[in-house]
């Protein structure tokens, strides 16, 4: 009777401690996903926080300057981030001005022209575009495509825009290769295939039924995309615009190698500039002196600010758009 | 009839530039990877696989210790990111699937996704190599970290939002723990779409330069200590094929073969493994 009770007993105990265990390991494992969860937001934070202490020095120099002077001297310790804000915003918005047209273009012929066996391969051949290495259209953009651009497009270029009032400034000026022009070409091919296969995503939320009452009231394919696809799916593509946008701006290595590194405000696209990432890279690990260093993670957190705010539209547009699809 | 008319030839010529536009795009890619291979194939050689990076001029020499370097630092990178992200994703598809935290998590971290790579460098520059007080191949490793750190949460949460729910109300209903449910059930349900995202994230970074800059500076010599800088392919790659020696230069390009041919094959495996998920 002892030894009977003495065994239960040690199975209850063995049993409990069995259970404790597993509401240990449970709570354990509980804890450490909310902790990794938590340690993303810290990252953000981090980041912000690294940023805005390393610019500290600069921000008490420049003030307000900062953002509007031109003069970038490391001699005489002069520093303005207007020279590479206007280059970083030039070469992106001329990257969109290409890609935005032929990423919808490519997106329309997936979603509505394509024959099925072929659109997997095309879709993946676009999107490994997106997969090689930026340092790679980076040594290609100097070695290949520069060169090409220098002696076949921009004499043509110059010379055909040289009667024409204001383009003529825009397009003026020796044939270096590298530049501006350039930098936004190279920006565009890496933005294409972000900007296809979310323009792509977009156009198949639309509902079969709506395009087939377009087809039946006699409307054209192009008809069709115009007038039914694109006005459902505008926010949508608009958040993939400017999240093709967000990663033009803050594009490095690729466009270090093709602006030519000039802090200079020029008004045509054919003479080298910089941007903010390419300022960095060029010059973080040649800084000498405290200011110099702080001026440039200053451009770097303002490089920060901006993405931020146009990651966060586009991320917010494209979750409407999916809510939208869930209703 | 001319309104139809009109109508059909505006729809044919907008329709063509759709085309046009697909053209564009695989041209460009055949464009990217034929002079990549053309030029990268030239200098491809044993030698690029066992000797150092030359010095200014030298005939020869390799890429053995950028390539080294990459893996060590690629591992590096891996090894702190993905428990880390896979962590978070487990927490935002098991635990707080509809908790506040999961949403504001899932926004930032999409933000920390496309975030400029070069601000990376420039945390970890603050954060660790001013503290430290040098240049270290600790440094770059935890800013590839911090790249991976959003792939694999991405991808974590994706995956595991797909096993279905059935599977782990079965496996509760025989009293399984919730930590036990998750990691026996959930994960193994997982499994092909948490190693995508792996893949993806190790595609993503070994072509990372930006961040490295500054955080493992680069180095002309061998070298295995962590706590000093180290040499990765990409930073030679930015050194050598900006420099005006054609023999760096060739260093260079096949330098980037080797980059493109590894994330290339990453980034296929990836998708077998995803489509052979689907498939079952």
């Amino acid at each position: 009777m002892a030894i009977d009770n003495a065994a239960r007993d040690s199975a209850e105990t063995r049993l409990a401690k069995a259970l404790f265990g597993f509401k240990l390991r449970d709570n354990a494992f509980h804890l450490l996903t909310l902790a990794a969860a938590w340690t993303v937001l810290l990252l953000l934070g981090g980041v912000i926080v690294s940023l805005v202490a390393g610019s500290m020095p600069a921000i008490k120099a420049f003030g307000f300057n900062f953002l509007t002077s031109e003069a970038w001297n490391p001699v005489t310790e002069k520093f303005g981030a207007m020279a590479p804000i206007y280059g970083t915003v030039v070469t992106s918005l001329i990257a969109m001005i290409i890609a935005v047209p032929i990423g919808l273009g490519i997106a329309v012929f997936l979603t509505e022209l394509c024959p099925y066996v072929l659109r997997r391969p095309i879709g993946i051949a676009i999107e490994l575009l997106a997969g090689i290495p930026s340092i790679i259209y980076g040594i290609w953009g100097l070695f290949v495509l520069a060169p090409f651009v220098q002696e076949h497009i921009q004499p043509g270029l110059i010379a055909f825009f040289a009667d024409v009032p204001v383009l003529s400034m825009l397009f003026a000026g020796p044939p270096y290769g590298i530049g501006m022009l350039t930098a936004g070409v190279i920006l565009a091919i890496m933005v294409l295939p972000i900007m296809s296969s979310i323009s792509r995503d977009v156009f198949e939320t639309v509902p079969a039924v709506l395009k087939e009452s377009a087809f039946g009231i006699g409307c054209t394919t192009w008809e069709v995309v115009r007038f039914i696809v694109i006005p459902y799916t505008k926010v949508g593509i608009i958040g993939g615009v400017m999240l093709g946008l967000g990663r033009a701006l803050g594009e490095t290595m690729a466009v270090t190698f093709v602006i030519g590194n000039a802090h200079k405000i020029t008004a045509s696209l054919l003479a080298p500039g910089t941007t903010i990432s390419a300022t960095i890279a060029n010059e973080f690990t040649e800084a000498v002196g405290d200011l110099y260093t702080s001026a440039l993670i200053e451009l770097g957190l303002i490089l920060f600010v901006i993405t931020f705010f146009i990651l966060a539209i586009s991320r917010y547009m494209l979750m409407r758009m999916h809510q939208q699809e869930g209703r | 009839m001319g309104i139809y008319d009109t109508r059909r030839r505006r729809g044919k010529f907008n329709i063509g530039l759709c085309y046009v536009s697909v053209v564009i795009g695989l041209s460009w890619l055949a464009i990217i990877l034929g002079t990549l291979f053309y030029e990268g194939f030239r200098g491809l050689s044993p030698a690029v696989f066992t000797q150092m990076t030359p010095p200014p001029g030298s005939a020869d020499g390799g890429l053995l210790n950028a390539i080294i370097g990459s893996l060590i630092m690629t591992g590096l990178g891996v090894a702190i990111g993905t428990p880390l992200g896979m962590l978070a994703g487990t927490y935002m598809a098991e635990y707080g699937r509809h908790t506040k935290l999961t949403l504001v998590v899932r926004f930032i971290n999409d933000i920390l996704l496309s975030a400029p790579s070069i601000v990376v460098g420039l945390f970890i520059y603050e954060v660790m190599v001013v503290r430290m007080g040098h240049f270290s191949a600790l440094a770059g490793g935890v800013s590839l970290a911090v790249i991976v750190i959003p792939v694999v949460v991405r991808t974590t949460e994706d995956m595991l939002l797909l096993v279905p729910d059935p599977l782990r109300e079965a496996a509760s209903a025989l009293g399984l723990p919730r930590s036990i449910v998750i990691g026996k059930v959930a994960y193994r349900a997982a499994r092909a779409g948490l190693i995508t995202g792996i893949l993806l994230a190790i595609a993503r970074i070994s072509g990372e330069t930006a961040p490295l800059l500054f955080t493992a500076l680069n180095n002309q010599f061998f070298s295995t200590n962590l706590n000093a800088p180290m040499s990765s392919l990409p930073a030679v790659i930015f050194q050598f094929a900006l420099s005006p020696y054609k023999e760096w230069q060739q260093l260079a390009w096949t330098g980037a073969l080797i980059i493109t041919l590894s994330v290339l094959a990453l980034s296929i495996g990836a998708r077998v493994l995803q489509t052979q998920r689907h498939a079952k």
